[in-house]
């Protein structure tokens, strides 16, 4: 298809949320794309169709209902196997987010191969859920929880890396793929390859890369990678863990019951097979069903013309926003390595004020620590601003968040 | 802008000149507290004496409406009497700042409102557990901090 940038002002319409007023009557300018998107009728209606016309539990019984709804289920699983090149469909197993994937790796793997005064590594720019799972294994195990820190472009350090790795006893590199605060995009072909020739087995965090860019497994190499449907048009409660074969049959079951089992006998189970093993008690069915439509409708746009879009709107927002004064704004110019996040400080006034008045003007952005206060800690800020693009943002919204900062002068006098 | 519901004059003003901003030395009580979702972090330091708050600081960073709120809290109890304290009403807090209507509006904002009330409450808590030994007063200040927000 013949992508302009008409086509994304057009596909505006597809959102209904995008069609609603709020605080007396303004536009709804939403910002916060990061945190979740908005969902098109295509995911909508995919969803209550399936209510409306197919329900009933899959994998286990006869019937026609039964059947469509296996079907339709894994049909999804294809999908994201050709949305991010996986050759094995068994690699793929459907989880309710990024977090639930990442802890299912810290406790299923972690705990079978990591050992006192071992090191697990992560970063400073890392999202709650990429740091508290590793806490909790490290502490168990009486292993190591070590940073790689950030220098002055919210870039890793990646040195630091070379001299974790040194010491023999990093068993893992965790990192995101791209930081939802600062939207650096992470050097993750480096790590990886680093991580490689080491032996040490590496994990990405894809919340924030997969629904802005196009991304290839099978060239990336990595052996986890968690990432969640909601941030990509898709519905909440839906995520994906990949994890390279030989490692998830190697693993023991993270939660046990239904579909994940072979034969229970009395005093002992043996387990169904990949990636069922890790798909414990009926799925959601119905949000993983509407997950395949939201990932057709990225394809349908591509993936490099999403990923252009919210460069040309980055770029836009950045080089208004420079000119604003008293404005702080964090992470790297260089829009290579940066995805569709812009977060900020004005003057002296509270990220939280600065929300609550911008809001009166209809536009939503985030404001505080975004589950990531390691970061702030090292950024020495309490908080800040967000604001994140998607598909259907557009430099007249951009406008709207420039002028209603005027607003938060003019109220705090500055 | 002017009939700005929150933020008024007198809130701008105490969010860039805070009251009683600043750490106390050897105080009886130090209270931390946050609000995990919005950031918002504060110290409250309370030296008693004789049941009476001899002097009051806090210190930390949060928004407008958290500077505002616990500047007024801390010129309101300093001076005052442990029983006054106790039973300090979170209304009359937000009285001060014309902030009532927050209650019904803004359920997130008005965390940041009462965060300092909370630190209070459950500083003195500890301070009638342990010191006073009055462990009815205690029990009822610890229920009343909880359920603030």
């Amino acid at each position: 298809m013949q992508v302009t940038s008409e086509t994304f002002e057009d596909l505006r319409t597809d959102f209904p949320v995008l069609e609603r007023k709020v605080r007396d009557g303004k536009d709804l300018v939403y910002f916060d794309n990061a945190a979740t998107t908005q969902k098109p009728n295509q995911v909508i209606d995919a969803i209550t169709n399936y209510y409306r016309n197919h329900n009933s539990n899959i994998h286990r019984a006869v019937h026609a209902l039964a059947e469509e709804s296996t079907e339709a289920f894994e049909m999804t699983r294809d999908k994201v196997a050709k949305f991010l090149n996986i050759q094995d469909r068994q690699e793929i197993v459907f989880v309710k987010g990024t977090t639930e994937a990442i802890n299912l790796v810290a406790y299923a793997w972690g705990r079978e191969n990591v050992n006192e005064g071992d090191i697990v590594v992560t970063t400073e720019y890392e999202h709650h859920s990429n740091i508290v799972p590793w806490q909790l294994l490290t502490q168990e195990k009486k292993a190591k929880l070590k940073y790689i820190d950030i220098d002055e472009n919210g870039e890793l350090i990646l040195d630091q890396l070379d001299e974790y790795l040194e010491t023999g006893k990093v068993k893992l590199v965790t990192f995101s793929h791209m930081s939802n605060v600062l939207g650096t995009i992470t050097n993750t072909q480096q790590i990886i390859s680093k991580c490689k020739n080491a032996g040490v087995k590496t994990l990405v965090d894809g919340a924030q890369s997969v629904p802005h860019m196009k991304v290839n497994l099978s060239t990336l190499d990595c052996d986890f990678f968690a990432f969640s449907a909601h941030k990509m048009l898709g519905p909440t409660g839906v995520g994906v863990l990949w994890a390279k074969k030989e490692i998830l049959e190697k693993m023991q079951p993270f939660l046990g019951g239904g579909d994940m089992i072979r034969e229970v006998h009395k005093y002992e189970t043996t387990w169904n097979d990949l990636p069922y093993k890790f798909e414990a008690g009926t799925p959601n069915i119905a949000d993983v069903i509407g997950f395949a439509t939201a990932i057709e409708y990225l394809e349908k746009i591509g993936m490099e013309n999403i990923r252009n879009h919210e460069v040309e709107l980055t770029k836009y927002a950045l080089e208004k926003m420079t000119k604003i004064k008293g404005i702080t704004l964090y992470g790297t110019k260089d829009m290579e390595r940066r995805g569709g996040v812009i977060s900020f400080n004005f003057n002296d006034v509270h990220p939280h004020d600065v929300a609550t008045i911008i809001d009166k003007e209809g536009v939503a952005i985030r404001s505080g620590h975004h589950c990531a206060q390691v970061l702030m800690e090292k950024l020495n800020v309490a908080a800040t601003n967000r604001a994140s693009f998607y598909i259907y943002n557009t430099k007249e919204e951009v406008d709207k968040l420039i002028s209603s900062l005027e607003k938060v002068a003019k109220v705090f006098k500055l | 802008m002017s009939g700005d519901p929150i933020y008024t004059e007198m809130i701008i003003e105490y969010s860039r000149n805070p009251s009683n901003y600043g750490k106390l030395e050897n105080p009886q009580v130090i209270r931390h507290d946050s609000n995990p979702l919005c950031g918002d972090s504060i110290d409250l330091y309370l030296n008693i004496d004789d049941k009476k708050i001899t002097d009051v600081r806090f210190d930390g960073k949060g928004c407008a409406i958290c500077m505002a709120c616990s500047s007024v809290l801390t010129e309101m109890i300093k001076g005052k009497d442990l029983d006054y304290v106790k039973n300090f009403e979170k209304d009359e807090l937000l009285s001060e700042l014309g902030l009532e209507h927050l209650i019904k509006t803004s359920p997130v904002r008005i965390k940041c409102a009462l965060l300092s009330l909370k630190a209070l409450k459950y500083g003195i808590y500890s301070y009638f557990a342990e010191k006073m030994d009055d462990v009815e007063s205690a029990g009822n200040l610890k229920d009343e901090a909880a359920n603030l927000y």
